[in-house]
């Protein structure tokens, strides 16, 4: 399209327009621009300066590499590399089953599923730490339906506090955060089921395809893509993801919940540890954009095996 | 014919229907719940499903426990749309610039604006909190919609550009052949063509400034007055008990509004929120 507007700029027939198309669009993206650099862009260069200083409430003073080194060295910052890893692929996998089980369901020609639709929604729709005030309730041990349920079928005696047990914890709260994910993954993957062409379907319906076949062999590539796309950002949520385990955990018990960002809140907001705590944002920032990279390369690749441009 | 299912099919979908719509709505439905249970029966132990004194009477007492619930929630709904307004004013011209035009830099912005969504709140607030305060925005509204509205705009940009992509680009050139400026060409002729993505990505842009007020609203804002409902409704959280069961009901009144909105653009919402990902 783009190349339709420079051949009619060349056209003698239309009249002159008094700005070219790149002052133009810079004009029109400018103020993008400024709110992304004043509020992200600075702000993150801001980050990069203090991660080398020992910045708290009082002050700040060059310590060079010292965040980074103390970092380096503590095996409990390693372990919380790796839990958020863990936290992430667990997290984002069970969204993309979830997701495609549920887009699956809702791309059935079935009476009723406009109304499914609607209803799946709801997690996504509320803001995130008004669903985790339901969460809590239900992980509440003496009070909550969960551990009411589980005593009256018996699975427990007594009275079980999801919340309060380092493995129990981590699943709880990746429980909640599927809950808050798994719409939107949904609702993407849907819109791809849909923009399937029919003609492939009738192609192997006719031919005497099943169903699962038609599943596993058309649905599954012609979608590949956008499942592709959509388990980057929904990584990039997840690992990211605060609100979810600031409410339901603060990170403990004994840090089993805490993941990077966490970590970095705790230390730079909670402990005032500004400097530290700036280390730590540079070094997720870091991974992210490292992991995005390795994945686009990857994405790259499975896109030219489908055929995607 | 090829869509037709056996009844066993049938009933397995519906299951699995079932099965899913009970992880999605059992914390709602256990909100509920708590918020119908008096205060003394919300704390029995063993748990008992059924309660023969369920009431509303929480969501009246309410009001009285946190006399600012009803300013809570009006600025909730305020901040959002004030957040939906400015991202949607900058949004649209940056938005036509990457659908349309050609320009130097055009792939290396437009990735740094993706580039955005890699960084939460979060990480940034530190220095945020020092930009805000350079500005002079702490303890206002201000300080929960701006950094609203950074957040937002590349999704914005994202959503809209492919929205707009779609729109021939004939009548834009009709347009410029009558002599038409590019601005009055956008205004006039891009812009009421666009209207039902713009309501997608109004929709979509609401939604995500109504739920993520929360940390902004604990980092940068101490003025009770001006605190959004995610914030507010931690004060159910007393010095000498917390009522649960008028926290259950408060936030249950709270999400009102956007569900309300929600409902009636769900239709649109999903249609457009989805071009994006099917282009791709």
């Amino acid at each position: 399209m783009t190349d339709a507007t420079h051949q009619h700029q060349a056209d003698p027939k239309i009249a002159p327009r008094s700005l070219s198309d790149g002052a133009f669009a810079w004009m029109l993206i400018t103020p993008a621009i400024i709110f992304i650099v004043v509020i992200v862009a600075w702000p993150l260069v801001e980050t990069v300066r203090l991660s080398f200083t020992d910045a708290r409430l009082g002050g700040e003073n060059y310590v060079g590499l010292a965040n980074y080194q103390e970092l380096a060295e503590s095996r409990k910052f390693q372990q919380t590399i790796s839990r958020t890893f863990f936290w992430m692929f667990l997290s984002v996998g069970i969204k993309l089953v979830l997701g495609l089980i549920g887009a699956t369901l809702l791309n059935a020609a079935v009476p009723g599923k406009a109304l499914f639709r609607v209803l799946v929604m709801p997690p996504w729709v509320i803001p995130i730490a008004i669903g985790m005030i339901g969460w809590l309730w239900l992980y509440n041990g003496a009070f909550g339906l969960l551990s009411g349920v589980m005593q009256y079928v018996g699975i427990v005696d007594k009275p079980f506090e999801f919340l309060a047990y380092k493995r129990s914890a981590f699943y709880s709260a990746i429980v909640a955060d599927v809950w808050v994910g798994t719409p939107m993954v949904t609702l993407f993957l849907l819109a791809a089921m849909q923009g399937v062409s029919r003609d492939l379907y009738e192609a192997a319906w006719v031919d005497g395809a099943g169903r699962w076949y038609r599943f596993r062999r058309i649905t599954i590539p012609q979608i590949m893509p956008v499942i592709v796309s959509m388990a980057l950002l929904s990584a990039i949520w997840t690992f990211n993801s605060f609100e979810i385990i600031w409410i339901l955990t603060e990170g403990g018990p004994r840090s089993a919940t805490t993941t990077l960002i966490v970590d970095t809140y705790k230390t730079a907001i909670a402990n005032f540890k500004f400097g530290e705590g700036a280390a730590r944002a540079v070094v997720i920032v870091f991974l992210l954009a490292t992991f995005s990279l390795i994945y686009l390369f990857f994405l790259n690749k499975v896109n030219k095996h489908y055929g995607v441009k | 014919m090829m869509d037709r299912y056996t009844k066993l099919q049938m009933v397995g979908i519906y299951a699995a229907m079932a099965v899913f719509l009970i992880f999605i709505l059992l914390p709602f439905f256990e909100m509920f719940m708590a918020s119908l249970r008096p205060l003394e029966h919300l704390f029995r132990s063993p748990y008992q499903f059924w309660s023969d004194d369920f009431s509303f009477q929480a969501y009246s007492d309410m009001w009285e426990t946190v006399p600012l619930l009803g300013r809570y929630i009006f600025n909730s709904v305020f901040i959002a749309s004030a957040v939906t307004s400015i991202t949607m004013l900058i949004v649209i011209p940056a938005a036509y610039a990457y659908a349309r035009l050609d320009f130097p830099f055009k792939s290396a912005s437009l990735a740094m604006f993706l580039g955005v969504n890699m960084f939460t709140g979060a990480v940034l607030l530190i220095p945020l909190y020092r930009v805000l305060s350079t500005l002079g925005m702490l303890n206002t509204y201000w300080a929960m919609i701006v950094p609203g509205v950074a957040f937002l705009i590349p999704t914005g940009i994202w959503l809209l550009r492919s929205y707009l992509e779609k729109i021939p680009v004939e009548l834009e050139e009709a347009a410029y052949v009558d002599g038409a400026s590019r601005m009055y060409t956008l205004r006039r002729v891009v812009l009421p063509l666009a209207v039902p993505g713009l309501i997608v990505v109004g929709t979509a842009i609401f939604i995500g400034a109504y739920a993520q007020q929360f940390l902004f609203a604990i980092t940068f804002n101490q003025t009770r007055e001006y605190q959004p409902l995610p914030a507010g409704l931690f004060e159910f959280i007393g010095y000498q008990s917390v009522t649960w069961n008028q926290m259950m009901a408060a936030a249950l009144t709270g999400v009102l509004p956007v569900m309300v909105i929600f409902l009636f653009l769900q239709k649109y919402l999903v249609a457009g929120l989805t071009a994006g990902a099917v282009k791709e």
